[in-house]
């Protein structure tokens, strides 16, 4: 045994890593996410029409694009070990549960940010046609990322619960929903009708929107990313507490 | 190296395991009998951590598998039930992530990897994926993950299971050599099995211990153990019977078949002498019986093993009924 073995986390998020772009997961997923994103951004948002040096109309469509595309890669993560069975091999090795959730969510994590690098097209665009301020198109990639991370999140702990990859699949798009709907305007107005400010404030404080478009203006504010990785972070928690539930039966 | 220590796991209501207590020195291969459902997996799966016992303790070389799971972990090698592995990944990428979660890495990696290939045959499909293997393959593959980094422990869930007779005998082969110089746990419902590998074996029935013993104390628990069967040429079954039920020391004689004629005589005391074959050779050659056969049942561990938990699963049948 050597003296640095390789930390656990690495192993697995190594091997996830390699069934992704084993199997069409990745392909798919990165596929899809780019053609998409160029559909909305160019076609849907009018992008040339808007004159506008800027990417807002390409990040805005993210927490839709999102919604579906996410809980598809990661639906697979617990969902399938549990089918398989090699949970049971994972879990009895000298790891400890949180090193393999972690493991697995950063795996994932990075198939989405590679799918994000490759959109490097439309910084590119945006650059040559005018003078965007790079700050803030920077700031909007990291907050697309953040929100990838906690959509990712939540996927895994869905697919914590079953060994079926599609109620995985469903109940993360409900909850991933949820948390857009939260804060989308048409809906906040309507609750605005008849609920006090502070509920409907309250309500919105949860949704992704209304931290997503903040930090997508270029404003890097704290509050923002630590809502992101607290979502993040008690949906791994979660994730183990269902695992553990699990296997005490 | 495995202290058990009245184990007990209930699910709901069921109870799955029921105040199992053994110990595994190193040197030995424990055989885990029983029927299906009897808590063979649930107690092996609390040995190696997976589940966590409702009561009882379970130690490793010493470490709690709750209380330290990671350094007992270290020193166990697990196959679970059906061998489950990543359908996705290659033989060689399987076992080169099982080495290394285990801390093998650069040359003692590959070192350990080539090891397992050799000793369980996978050179023919070591660049194929998983799912692509025969059932055979595939098993070995995964057997090969838990012996990985030559652990001290092994816990082995039927690994003999959906294999061929050659396959099988392989696998034994390789239990009985590396049982050694460790401490082994295998289950299965291969009777022969057990004799051919295990220093001890214990019956389980509904979650408890039945039995425990070496397969030869435990097949002197059938009822023909000690029996005499006198095979003869010719004679009558009547005569020959009533001649053999006169000798000291039996307790009755059976004639199991006329021709050819067959008689077993049990004798009184279940003591392992050989007595009562003696007096029979005797018999035999002073009533100028001509002897085709004479033999002393060592007895059979299928009908001990059908005589322990047959009026049990009986009665469970009847509850969930």
């Amino acid at each position: 045994m050597s003296a640095v073995a390789t930390h656990p986390i690495r192993t697995i998020a190594k091997r996830e890593l390699s069934g992704y772009f084993a199997s069409p997961v990745a392909f798919v997923f990165i596929v899809i996410f780019l053609l998409l994103s160029g559909f909305f951004t160019f076609m849907v948002a009018g992008f040339f029409e808007r004159g506008e040096a800027g990417l807002l109309a390409f990040f805005s469509w993210h927490p839709w694009l999102y919604l579906f595309l996410v809980p598809a890669v990661g639906m697979r993560m617990w969902s399938e070990e549990r089918r398989l069975g090699t949970i049971e091999l994972l879990l009895t090795m000298p790891v400890t549960p949180w090193q393999a959730i972690v493991g697995k969510f950063f795996a994932a994590w990075a198939v989405v940010g590679l799918a994000l690098v490759l959109t490097f097209p439309v910084v590119l665009t945006v650059n040559y046609l005018g003078n965007p301020d790079n700050g803030v198109i920077f700031a909007g990639y990291l907050g697309s990322f953040l929100m990838a991370g906690a959509y990712l999140a939540i996927t895994a702990m869905t697919s914590a619960m079953t060994r079926n990859q599609v109620v995985s699949f469903i109940v993360s798009v409900v909850l991933a929903l949820f948390l857009i709907l939260a804060g989308w305007p048409p809906v906040t107005n309507m609750l605005t009708q008849w609920a006090p400010t502070w509920f409907v404030d309250g309500v919105a404080a949860f949704s992704v929107m209304t931290h997503f478009e903040s930090i997508q203006k270029g404003v890097i504010d704290s509050r923002d990313i630590l809502y992101f990785l607290s979502i993040i972070v008690f949906a791994l928690f979660t994730t183990g507490v269902i695992i553990r539930a699990h296997r005490a039966g | 190296m495995i202290k058990v220590r009245n184990l007990k796991k209930t699910f709901g209501p069921k109870v799955a395991v029921d105040g199992v207590s053994f110990t595994v020195e190193k040197g030995e291969v424990l055989g885990f009998l029983g029927p299906n459902g009897a808590g063979k997996s649930t107690t092996m799966r609390m040995i190696t951590g997976f589940i966590p016992p409702t009561d009882g303790e379970v130690t490793v070389g010493g470490h709690d598998i709750v209380a330290q799971p990671i350094a007992a972990k270290r020193l166990l090698g697990y196959l679970p039930e059906n061998a489950p592995s990543y359908a996705d990944m290659s033989v060689h990428g399987f076992l080169s992530f099982a080495a290394e979660l285990r801390g093998l890495d650069g040359d003692a990696r590959r070192k350990a990897v080539d090891r397992v290939i050799d000793m369980c045959f996978l050179e023919p499909v070591l660049h194929q994926s998983v799912e692509t293997l025969s059932k055979g393959y595939r098993h070995r593959t995964c057997f090969a993950q838990s012996i990985i980094h030559d652990p001290e422990v092994l816990v082995l869930d039927e690994p003999t299971d959906g294999l061929d007779p050659n396959q099988k005998h392989e696998v034994r082969t390789l239990i009985r050599r590396m049982g050694e110089k460790k401490a082994i746990i295998f289950s299965t419902h291969i009777l022969e099995e057990v004799e051919a590998v295990c220093s001890r074996a214990i019956i389980i029935d509904r979650g408890k211990i039945v039995a425990n013993g070496t397969p030869k104390e435990l097949k002197q628990r059938s009822e023909h153990a000690g029996a005499v069967t006198l095979r003869l040429l010719d004679g009558s079954g009547t005569s020959v019977k009533s001649r053999i039920d006169q000798l000291p020391g039996i307790e009755r004689s059976v004639v199991v078949s006329e021709s050819p004629l067959t008689v077993r005589a049990y004798p009184r005391k279940h003591d392992g002498s050989d007595e009562l074959s003696k007096a029979l050779g005797e018999v035999a050659l002073k009533e100028r019986w001509q002897i085709q056969e004479l033999h002393t049942e060592e007895g059979r561990l299928d009908e001990v093993f059908r005589n322990i938990t047959l009026p049990d699963t009986e009665t469970s049948k009847g509850e969930k009924e």
